[in-house]
């Protein structure tokens, strides 16, 4: 029997056989991709928030906070992995936990920066209306700083994108996996394929936060207009 | 804790640091890789951002630049080079996907802090009837010089963490210790690797803080900012 003349057995880059035959490979590697992406930029935030807020109100908590978090970002990504490895073994947890720990850096920066950027007028104008701390946090500085953190959430959020491809060393990489068994196989239509996924997540997610940041301050807008 | 003492043991043991695969050679492979992309990328990147900032033009350009050099992951183009005929050049396509990393913060950096540069500072200049040349080279580029470096403080630190990545596609560098150590299932080797490259990483970034303290007042006044 001859080999079928199809482009995977040329073992061309761009192939539709490959899609349609290994569709479900694609789906499980992206769902894993996004699953492990969304929940590692999720705890970042539900950390990361309180973090600013007390770097905000205790002058002394900034200077530990900062200095930390910007150490953490400098342990390069495989490094950071493998640092976590005894804590966590080979397990889908090590990649969230490194991936959390990189976009830590950038939401409390960002966020802290829209906290200060709330002006002192605007704080005083509502303790005169009788807000209380919590109030005053939850009612008005946190949405006056939703702008900046957003920004800071769509960094983070594209950079754990491509940083779980990473995550292949220990088999928890969603589309990585199929980058890195491309790679060792030489088989050039997933590894593009898989390559080209992962930017089309990053750029959708970019555009989705973009849109829920129009969607959530609109007076930001108006002001503009 | 164990398993610090372990990889504290490795990395006391003294046949792990001579030989190729010893610790000194993959120490001067990563350090070589790592100059070796700096200076390429200043090359690209610095001429470029600075002549657009002293024309003004091309802003939109260098921030999307660095908005898709966050989207695309590393290690994939590092594999899809190495699967195209530059694969067969030895360090060719880490270098080249290490470029491409490195090239955005730069460009970005330089950019920014040319448009910074007190416009009046610029017109005084040119009344006292320095052409344009003398203006970016003489003016623009000292005032601007903190945020450049910056951005090249940036890349290097990047750099030095993003090279390890090389060592997934069997390039050279610190990154070896750790995949070595994934494939010996040596949680200490593989400690101990993440560890010497953090610390490498920190170093450079404590020589970029220093070059900031040594430079001259000018040139930090800018950094309040």
């Amino acid at each position: 029997m001859t080999p079928p003349d199809d482009c995977l057995a040329r073992n061309d880059w761009i192939c539709g056989e490959y899609l349609t035959t290994r569709s479900h490979i694609l789906t499980d590697a992206t769902v894993q991709h996004l699953q492990l992406t969304f929940l590692a930029v999720l705890i970042a935030l539900v950390v990361a928030v309180p973090l600013a807020v007390a770097a905000r109100r205790w002058r002394w908590a900034s200077g530990p906070v900062l200095a930390v978090t910007t150490v953490l970002y400098t342990i390069p990504s495989l490094a950071m992995f493998s640092l976590l490895l005894p804590a966590y073994g080979l397990s889908a947890s090590l990649v969230v936990a490194g991936l959390v720990l990189y976009s830590l850096t950038l939401l409390v920066r960002n966020i802290l920066v829209g906290l200060r950027g709330v002006p002192e007028e605007t704080r005083q104008a509502a303790r005169g209306l009788g807000y209380g701390p919590v109030r005053l946090l939850l009612t008005v500085e946190l949405p006056l700083a939703l702008p900046a953190s957003m920004a800071g959430l769509r960094i983070a959020t594209v950079s754990a994108v491509s940083l779980v491809t990473v995550g292949a060393i220990v088999g928890f990489g969603g589309l990585g996996n199929l980058i890195y068994a491309g790679m060792n196989t030489y088989f050039k239509a997933q590894v593009l394929t898989a390559s080209v996924l992962c930017v089309v997540i990053a750029v959708a997610a970019d555009l989705l936060l973009l849109g829920v940041q129009r969607l959530l301050t609109p007076w930001t807008r108006a002001a503009r207009a | 804790m164990t398993t610090l003492t372990d990889a504290w043991q490795w990395l006391a043991d003294p046949a792990h640091w001579s030989g190729d695969d010893g610790v000194w050679h993959r120490l001067l492979q990563h350090f070589l890789l790592t100059v070796v992309c700096l200076v390429i990328s200043c090359l690209i990147a610095l001429p470029v951002a600075l002549v657009l900032g002293h024309l003004g033009k091309g802003g939109a350009l260098a921030v999307n630049i660095s908005n898709v050099g966050r989207a695309v992951p590393t290690f994939a183009v590092l594999v899809l080079l190495l699967l195209t005929p530059v694969g067969e050049y030895g360090e060719g396509p880490t270098v080249i996907a290490l470029v491409l990393f490195a090239v955005p913060p730069l460009l970005t950096n330089a950019y920014v802090g040319m448009r910074g540069v007190d416009q009046d500072v610029v017109r005084a200049a040119r009344g006292m009837g320095m052409t344009g040349r003398q203006v970016l080279l003489r003016v623009e580029l000292p005032l601007a010089s903190p945020m450049v470096l910056s951005g090249v403080r940036i890349a290097a630190v990047q750099l030095v963490a993003t090279a390890t990545i090389a060592a997934l596609a069997g390039g050279g560098g610190l990154g070896r210790i750790i995949t070595a150590g994934f494939n010996l299932a040596s949680t200490p080797q593989v400690v101990a690797g993440a560890v010497l490259v953090a610390v490498f990483a920190l170093l450079v970034e404590g020589v970029f803080e220093a070059v900031e303290r040594l430079a001259p007042n000018r040139a930090r006044a800018g950094r309040g900012g």
